[in-house]
C-alpha cells in the first residue's frame, strides 16, 4: 500500500473516547427515561453498541440500539463503480417522541449524516436527534455539526481517517492515511 | 457487485449475481413493514412498462417496485398507440429513447424481443416474459420465496407440473432452481412435455410416480390456453382429473408437509382447486409480495448505460425479426 499511516487515537484513547461520549450523552439528556442510539453502517454500528454498553454501566436509563443503512440515501450512489450490497436498517422500536442519538465513527462533509437523517425520519418523529462521532475531522460541505465528538482534528483533503473496530475489522485502531483518494 | 445494463434471462447471470439480487431483496422486503415503504434510490429516473401481451400481476408488481424506489412510472399503452397501426418494435424503441426513459420493462409474445430492444437503447431493459423463452424476475422471486422456507436450497426437490413445453416460467424457474443446487422433475401430459429435457430432470406422466420421487415443493403452472395454437388436452376437466391438484392430492401434500407454488393467475378447477388455494403451505401470496422486493432488487442493481448486458443465448429460440411489431 502506498502512502503513510499515523496513529490518531491509541486503543486506550479510543476506549476513553467512547466512555466520554457515553457520559456526555447522559449529561446532555437530563430527565430522559430512555435514549435510542442508532449506528450508521458500517462502523457506526459497533460504536453505538459500545457507547450503549458504557451508558448502561453508568445506569439510570434505558438504552435502545438500532442500525441504519444509508446506501440508498447517498447522493453519490450513481457514481459508484460497484453496486453496494444492502444491509438494511434495523430499528426494532418506535422512535416517536424518543431522544435519538445517531452514531458514526467519523464526520467529514456531513453528507452521510444528511442521508442518515432522511432514513431515520422514515421510522417516525423523534423528539430530538443528536449526533455522536468518534472523530470530527472538519471540512463540512453541509450545515451539520456533531453534538458529541471524542476528537476534533483538522485534516488535509488528501488525508483519510480510518477507524477500525474489533467487531468488524478484527482490531481497534484509529489512524490517518495519506494517499490519493480512490473515491 | 458490478452493475449490468439489462436483465434478459437467468442463463446469463453468474451465481454471484443471482445471490446478490436475492440477498438485497431481504432488506427491500423489510421495508414493507414500515409505514413509509419508500426509498429515494431511483429518484428522478423513469421506468416504462411496454407490454405487448396482457399481464395482471407482473406489470403492477414492477410498477409498485419502481414506485417504492421513488422512480417515476409510466406505461406505453399498446392498444391505443401507433403499434396497432403497424409501427415496428424498433420504431417504438426509438420513440422511447427520445423520451429518455431509464428502465424499460418488456413483455412480448415473441422470444428475443427484449434482447433486440436492449441492443437498441441506452435504457436498462428487463424481460418480463418473452414467448416461451424466459421470465427471469419470476424465477428470481420463486427462488427467493423458497429460500425463505429452506435456508439452503441444495438437495431440495421441486416438481414442476403442467404445460412445461409452452411455459417461460418453467424454463426460467427450473433453471434457477438447478443453479441453486435443487433437483427438478417435470410432471406433464406428453403433449406438454418439452421434446428435449436435460437428462438430470426426471419426467413423470402421473402423480403417483411423481409423489414417489419425494418432492419438497410442488410448482403448478397455469394451463395457458392462449399460448397454444391447437388443443393439447382433450378438455380442462380431463386435465384436472389427471394432472390438476385435486382435493385428494392436496391431502397428500398436507400429509407430507409439502409446499405449493404457482406463478399466477390460477385457473380454479383446472390446475388447482379451492382446497389447494386455501392449503396452509400454499406460497402464492408470498410469491406476489416477494415479487415486489425482488424486482426492487433488480432495479437497484441494473444501471442504464452500463456495459454488461444480460443478453443470453437465443440460439434455441425463434429468430428475431427487426420487422416484428
Amino acid at each position: 500500500m502506498s502512502g503513510t499511516e499515523r496513529t490518531l487515537l491509541t486503543q486506550a484513547q479510543m476506549a476513553a473516547g467512547v466512555q466520554a461520549l457515553a457520559e456526555s450523552i447522559l449529561a446532555a439528556n437530563p430527565g430522559a427515561a430512555c435514549i435510542a442510539l442508532v449506528g450508521v453502517f458500517t462502523r457506526g454500528v459497533p460504536l453505538a453498541k459500545r457507547i450503549a454498553a458504557e451508558m448502561e454501566k453508568l445506569g439510570g436509563i434505558q438504552v435502545l440500539v438500532g442500525t441504519i443503512d444509508i446506501t440508498q440515501y447517498r447522493d453519490d450512489l450513481n457514481t459508484f463503480q460497484m453496486v453496494p450490497k444492502l444491509e438494511g436498517s434495523d430499528i426494532a422500536f418506535d422512535i416517536d417522541d424518543l431522544n435519538v442519538v445517531l452514531c458514526d465513527e467519523v464526520i467529514y462533509t456531513g453528507r452521510s449524516v444528511r442521508a442518515a437523517l432522511d432514513e431515520l425520519l422514515n421510522f417516525g418523529r423523534p423528539k430530538r436527534v443528536q449526533l455522536a462521532v468518534l472523530v470530527d475531522r472538519c471540512g463540512r460541505e453541509y450545515p451539520v455539526q456533531p453534538d458529541f465528538s471524542a476528537l476534533k482534528v483538522a485534516l488535509a483533503p488528501g488525508e483519510r481517517v480510518a477507524v477500525r473496530f474489533t467487531e468488524v475489522d478484527g482490531q481497534d485502531a484509529c489512524t490517518v492515511e495519506t494517499q490519493a483518494s480512490t473515491r | 457487485m458490478t452493475p449490468r445494463k439489462d436483465l434478459l434471462d437467468i442463463a446469463s447471470l453468474t451465481d454471484a449475481e443471482i445471490a446478490f439480487v436475492l440477498d438485497n431483496a431481504v432488506p427491500f422486503k423489510e421495508l414493507f413493514k414500515r409505514s413509509v415503504k419508500k426509498v429515494p434510490t431511483l429518484k428522478g429516473q423513469t421506468m416504462l412498462t411496454l407490454f405487448y401481451e396482457p399481464s395482471t400481476r407482473t406489470r403492477s408488481s414492477f410498477e409498485v417496485a419502481a414506485s417504492r424506489l421513488s422512480a417515476d412510472v409510466t406505461h406505453f399503452d399498446i392498444e391505443s398507440s401507433s403499434v396497432v397501426k403497424g409501427e415496428s418494435v424498433l420504431d417504438t424503441v426509438e420513440t422511447l429513447e427520445a423520451m429518455r426513459v431509464d428502465y424499460i420493462v418488456v413483455r412480448h409474445k415473441q422470444a428475443g424481443i427484449p434482447n433486440l430492444i436492449a441492443k437498441n437503447t441506452r435504457a436498462s431493459v428487463i424481460n418480463a416474459g418473452d414467448g416461451w423463452h424466459a421470465h427471469p424476475t419470476q424465477a428470481l422471486l420463486d427462488a427467493f420465496t423458497l429460500r425463505e422456507i429452506h435456508k439452503d436450497l441444495r438437495g431440495c426437490r421441486a416438481l414442476i407440473v403442467g404445460d412445461i413445453q409452452h411455459s417461460r416460467v418453467a424454463r426460467s424457474t427450473s433453471l434457477i432452481f438447478r443453479r441453486l443446487g435443487m433437483q427438478v422433475a417435470y410432471l406433464a401430459p406428453g403433449s406438454m412435455m418439452p421434446r428435449e429435457v436435460p437428462e438430470e430432470i426426471p419426467q413423470f406422466g402421473n402423480w403417483r410416480d411423481a409423489f414417489e420421487w419425494k418432492p419438497d415443493v410442488i410448482y403448478l403452472l397455469r394451463v395457458q390456453g392462449e399460448r397454444m395454437d391447437e388443443p393439447f388436452i382433450p378438455s380442462s376437466a380431463e386435465y384436472h382429473r389427471n394432472y390438476g391438484l385435486t382435493d385428494e392430492r392436496v391431502k397428500v401434500l398436507r400429509e407430507r408437509g409439502l409446499h405449493l407454488m404457482h406463478p399466477g393467475p390460477v385457473n380454479r378447477g383446472v390446475e388447482i382447486t379451492d382446497a389447494g388455494m386455501n392449503y396452509e403451505k400454499c406460497l402464492i401470496n408470498q410469491q406476489v409480495e416477494n415479487g415486489i422486493a425482488v424486482r426492487m432488487s433488480v432495479l437497484y442493481w441494473l444501471r442504464p448505460g452500463a456495459v454488461g448486458s444480460g443478453a443470453g443465448n437465443l440460439a434455441s429460440n425463434p429468430a428475431v425479426s427487426h420487422s416484428a411489431t
